[in-house]
């Protein structure tokens, strides 16, 4: 039973019920079986009605797979949420500071706070937009920021996304879909909405038009197309805001403007949400072989022609290795103390943290500086001897491309499984959004491990999703 | 509105259209199958079909034995028959879910949850698949996403686009199940004006689903000649050609004054528009039925052709 209490529960504390979990008890004791089945059931038929699948190409089968969703909602009290939603937006702040910072006079560089090379010489370093600082000077829009939870304080940021962070058409269809079945829980609780976010993204894409702009601006989102895994997010979102979903073949650039092909002729686009990689914009600039881009795309940005969300060379400030030096920015950036921890992290790039990490690797967790989706991590408590052996092996072989962090507690969840409810292992990520003001809708995608004992919650890896409530009293 | 919104738009609109023609061929063959030989006995009764929907040379060399099973097959199943129910259902469902945002949810809906109940078709077992179930089926479905069409959608572009892929599509197949008729009378010219000549061309009005409307519009007895003028030219039929072609112009005409400007689809169907309004049924049988149908289907791909230049290539300007 002592793992039972290695890790912090969300719903039970030493005193029985946590607060903000109350409600949730008696709701749960009452729903008979039957009840819960067919609610499973009818949650399942609504997600493939709507069409809201994620696409898995290349393993045979249905390529449009359903998120597993579990009903029993992970709930945040107000005053956790305030503490949580002023370390995200300080958090976002000085990530966009960095930004700005190191495609112009590279301060945090010159201060010696941040390695040189570890800036400059970085996979996401963007050569082609030094010097140029785009409007309102927002590199990263829509920063995704994932954190877990290992305490009823201690919150850790896991990861930054400041390029095109995914899953928040799921926050938002969770609580449709919950809304939907349970309508009784909400009017019992007071549980502070989420549909906001569409309005906030529009207003937040359209504050970041380019200064050539004149009259309101024409926002677009760019997609990959209809094969692209996130497809279902990508019109999702469009539809909420009422604006265009386009494919590269659908812009052209002409005359420093983009333009996108329509019924009537060209028009004229202003703001790109574009959720395509730096590398597949533009053939011109960047891989020539992308047929995903607009050729042209990045003259247009550069001379102010149009506005890209999140900008190029976005990416430096989301690495794992400059993680690290996060709180620092916010230090130099903001003159503040970081409200949210950094979990500790080894290098190994550093030969002193190398041979750390080889020593403990039973205890750790290894991820690639750029591996995402779960995909290429060790986690060292479960893993076997052949494994770690194998991943020392790629370890030596290319230390700069690891980092290590201890394995944490992952705060669980009670979940709906087989057996009845258990609790089960979750991180969060919420959406928060940079343009001429900073603002986070209350809530996020909660994802969850949901096989018994795992931390990783990576859809990619089996992981499932629940809504997110903050209650607003 | 994007021109590839459009053109997603106006293929969702001509696949739908073309599912429910091959379900309608199907219950021709189904019907024609019931009657006696007549006594050539060298033709199977469904080898038409699939000659009349272009579809035969594909068949022939896959399933080779034209017998109901397999034509039933080819034409509701085979995902190889870019024409099968299942293949016209999938695609335009795909050309759908690529424009989500241009669709209301109850036209998602409809055509999702026909997509997501062929799949459960698929893995029935065929034996409690009997024809008429997969025919009902489609033209149910289909009905389905065309009433939420026209109760829902915004009467935008969009919505011109969508019926102009299903009209040009139904002018085209209506005239193809009408060459159905010249198929099947090939080998004996001798049976027109038979019995089994007006049974035939009964079964077809069956088909689309207009065989009360025919004697309701002509009453007496059914003759070639009022028939043909029905399908051809007939304004209250509503899968006639002119009412067909009508309805494209309609649309074009909605557009060009929503854009404030018309160009070669607009005068490519006022011509073929005016051609139809002053034919007389004897002119069509004088030009030979199967003659005037054919130059019909190019000058209707004409047109597709010209609307797709236009609106759908993204190269206008």
């Amino acid at each position: 039973m002592t793992q039972a209490q290695a890790f912090f529960n969300e719903m039970f504390d030493a005193g029985g019920v946590r607060g903000p979990y109350q409600q949730l008890q008696s709701w749960v004791d009452d729903m008979p079986a039957e009840l819960r089945s067919l609610k499973q059931a009818e949650a399942e038929a609504l997600f493939r009605r709507i069409g809201i699948t994620f696409a898995v190409y290349g393993e045979g089968g249905d390529p449009e797979r359903l998120m597993p969703f579990d009903m029993f909602p992970r709930v945040f009290a107000q005053d956790e949420w305030r503490r949580l939603e002023r370390g995200i937006i300080q958090r976002a702040k000085a990530l966009n500071a960095f930004l700005a910072d190191v495609y112009a006079r590279g301060e945090i560089v010159r201060a010696g706070l941040v390695p040189r090379d570890l800036v400059y010489r970085n996979e996401a370093f963007e050569p082609a937009v030094v010097g140029f600082t785009p409007p309102r000077g927002v590199f990263s829009h829509i920063v995704g920021i994932d954190l877990v939870r290992t305490g009823p304080n201690d919150f850790h940021v896991l990861e930054d996304n400041c390029r095109t962070p995914s899953g928040v058409s799921y926050m938002l269809e969770n609580r449709e879909i919950m809304m939907r079945l349970f309508p009784g829980l909400f009017r019992e609780n007071r549980i502070a909405p989420v549909d906001g976010y569409s309005e906030e993204l529009r207003r937040t894409l359209a504050s970041v038009a380019p200064p050539k702009c004149d009259g309101e601006p024409t926002v677009v989102i760019l997609t990959p197309g209809a094969y692209n895994s996130a497809y279902y997010e990508h019109s999702f979102l469009a539809d909420l805001m009422g604006v265009e979903l386009v494919e590269g073949q659908d812009l052209f650039v002409e005359g420093e403007f983009v333009w996108m092909r329509t019924t009537r002729g060209p028009q004229r686009v202003d703001v790109i949400y574009r959720r395509i990689d730096d590398a597949f914009i533009d053939p011109l600039c960047f891989r020539p072989d992308s047929m995903l881009g607009v050729p042209g795309l990045m003259d247009a940005y550069r001379s102010g022609g149009v506005t890209l969300a999140s900008a190029p060379g976005a990416g430096v400030a989301d690495d794992k290795a400059i993680y690290c030096f996060v709180p620092e920015m916010i230090r130099f950036y903001l003159g503040e103390e970081p409200l949210l921890q950094n979990v500790q992290t080894w290098q190994c790039a550093r030969s002193e943290d190398l041979k750390y990490v080889l020593d403990h690797l039973p205890e750790l967790v290894v991820k690639e500086v750029h591996g995402s989706g779960g995909y290429g991590m060790l986690v060292g408590p479960k893993s076997t001897r052949e494994a770690r052996e194998a991943f020392r092996a790629r370890i030596l072989a290319d230390p700069g491309n690891y980092i290590a962090q201890p394995t944490l507690a992952l705060s669980a969840c009670p979940t709906f499984v087989n057996e009845g409810v258990a609790p089960r292992h979750v991180d969060l990520r919420p959406y928060c959004l940079v343009g001429d003001r900073v603002t986070l809708v209350p809530g996020g995608l909660t994802r969850v491990a949901m096989t018994e004992g795992s931390l990783v919650v990576n859809s990619s890896q089996g992981g499932g999703v629940k809504d997110t409530w903050v209650l607003s009293e | 509105m994007l021109s590839r919104t459009a053109a997603n738009l106006y293929w969702m609109g001509r696949y739908m259209e073309r599912a429910e023609t091959a379900a309608r061929l199907l219950q021709v063959g189904e019907r024609m199958s019931l009657i006696p030989s007549t006594g050539a006995g060298h033709r199977s009764e469904w080898v038409p079909l699939l000659q009349a929907n272009g579809s035969f040379q594909t068949f022939e060399a896959k399933y080779r034995d034209p017998v109901q099973r397999n034509v039933e097959s080819f034409m509701f199943f085979d995902h190889d028959n870019p024409g099968s129910v299942a293949a016209c259902i999938a695609a335009a469902r795909e050309n759908g879910r690529i424009v989500r945002t241009a669709l209301t949810s109850q036209v998602w809906d409809a055509l999702n949850t026909a997509f997501q109940e062929l799949k459960a078709l698929e893995r029935t077992e065929r034996s409690e698949l009997p024809l008429t179930r997969l025919t009902d089926w489609t033209l149910r479905n289909t009905a389905l996403v065309r009433g939420s069409i026209a109760a829902t959608q915004l009467r935008n572009d969009g919505h011109d686009f969508l019926n102009i892929g299903y009209l040009l599509e139904r002018a085209d197949n209506t005239a193809r199940l009408m060459d159905v008729k010249y198929f099947v009378l090939l080998p004996r010219v001798d049976f027109v004006g038979s019995g089994l000549d007006n049974y035939q061309w009964t079964t077809l009005l069956r088909a689309l689903s207009a065989h009360r409307a025919f004697h309701w519009a002509y009453g007496g007895e059914v003759t070639a000649s009022k028939i043909a003028h029905f399908l051809i030219l007939n304004r209250q039929s509503p899968r006639s050609l002119l009412t067909s072609v009508q309805g494209v112009n309609d649309h074009l005409n909605r557009l060009s004054h929503g854009y404030g400007r018309a160009g070669r689809p607009q005068a490519t169907v006022r011509k073929l528009l005016g051609e139809l309004a002053e034919l007389r049924i004897d002119e069509v049988f004088d030009e030979g039925l199967h003659e005037f149908l054919t130059r019909f289907i190019h000058e209707i791909a004409e047109l597709g052709d010209a609307i797709f230049d236009a609106y759908l290539s993204g190269d206008a300007r």
